[in-house]
């Protein structure tokens, strides 16, 4: 069996764990200004939301350039987040979602 | 991992407002338990008909454990890319990590640092949005609920989705077949709702959303969610407040470890 991309794994994982590790092991993030906890603390919504949105609404075409889409999934994020907001579910939004988008495209339209 | 002993904060000492936000945080990462399962099936196949062996397969995903990076390598080795471009590509796709560390790093900040070195290794999109909720529900930190959120939620469905991927082959449905590709963003944009307790978040969120879009068309997916993550704060912060000497009644304090004691806060994290 081999065992040569092992290495390749190592390879990645060392130029992935410093973005992970090293803001919660720097020492000066201990004393860091209010101004700056504020900003930190609306890093959450933003890339969030950032991360939904590119999902939903940036595809990459047969040539790879990015794309805007929009489509069924478009709708079903909406509904998600209209149950999270009505009946602060998470698990019964995500539920909504997957049969929008499901539905939609075993008849075609997604 | 384990508790750690309380931050501060009056909510700090109520065992039962933890085990009711674990259990908050458990049923919100059964809906993205799915992801993790989902999409470690795909890599699972993909990594075989990348000609990985069951061991590289298992190591990608332990040791990297980032599904995007993981899924381009599979196709770069595939298509006989060499190393350096994989490792500059991953690099490149994992660096939006800096982000959610530097958000999570003041309410971690009384962990002890072999703690957060061993959490920073299973920090992802996933984890960092189910943990900042469940944080914020309490007003302070819970390595435990990290735990849940890092490890029984994606680290373990991941892994195993992964091994059961490579062995079933053929067997593994598309993703997209049964919808389970809309619940990575629907899931997102659930938790971006739950932070979202006034002005400034809003205006942080929509403006992330926005400039990851414009920017994602323009260069690059990738590119688009780090500006996006990086310019929304900023949006936010240009946003005044009511009052300049009164804080808003919803808004978390600059240290997290006062949020508990904040008047008028949602008790679950949710916009009230």
């Amino acid at each position: 069996m081999s065992i040569e991309l092992v290495g390749l794994a190592v390879l990645m994982a060392a130029v992935t764990y410093p973005s992970r590790a090293i803001p919660l092991l720097l020492p000066g993030f201990e004393r860091l200004s209010p101004r700056v906890l504020e900003y930190l603390r609306l890093v959450g919504p933003a890339v969030l939301a950032a991360l939904a949105a590119s999902a939903v609404l940036v595809v990459r075409d047969a040539a790879g350039r990015p794309t805007l889409a929009v489509g069924i999934e478009l709708l079903a994020v909406a509904a998600a987040v209209a149950v999270v907001r009505w009946r602060r579910n998470l698990l019964l939004a995500l539920l909504v979602a997957v049969v929008i988008v499901a539905a939609a495209r075993a008849i075609g339209a997604g | 991992m384990t508790d750690g002993p309380p931050a501060a904060g009056p909510a700090a000492d109520d065992g039962s407002t933890v085990r009711l936000a674990r259990r908050r945080l458990a049923v919100d990462g059964l809906g993205i338990a799915a992801i993790g399962i989902g999409f470690g099936l795909v890599f699972g196949l993909a990594a075989r008909e990348a000609g990985y062996s069951l061991v590289e397969a298992v190591a990608m995903s332990t040791i990297v454990f980032a599904g995007a990076a993981q899924l381009a390598a599979a196709g770069l080795v595939a298509a006989g890319a060499g190393w350096p471009l994989i490792v500059l590509l991953t690099a490149f796709l994992n660096a939006r990590h800096l982000l959610y560390a530097a958000a999570l790093a003041p309410w971690l900040r009384e962990q002890s640092r072999p703690r957060r070195a061993a959490m920073a290794h299973v920090l992802t999109d996933e984890a960092f949005a189910l943990t900042l909720v469940h944080f914020r529900r309490l007003g302070r930190a819970d390595p435990g609920g990290y735990a849940i959120a890092a490890v029984a939620v994606m680290f373990i469905p991941w892994n195993a989705a992964t091994i059961a991927g490579f062995l079933a082959g053929e067997a593994v449905p598309d993703p997209r077949v049964i919808a389970l590709d809309i619940i990575f963003p629907a899931a997102m944009a659930g938790l971006a709702v739950g932070l979202v307790s006034g002005r400034r978040e809003l205006v942080a969120a929509v403006t992330g959303a926005l400039v990851a879009v414009v920017v994602g068309l323009a260069i690059d997916p990738s590119v688009g969610i780090i500006a996006g993550g990086l310019a929304g704060p900023f949006a936010g912060l240009a946003v005044p407040r009511r009052d300049p000497a009164v804080p808003e009644p919803d808004e978390l304090p600059a240290d997290p470890a006062t949020f508990a004691a904040v008047p008028g806060r949602s008790d679950d994290g949710m916009a009230p």
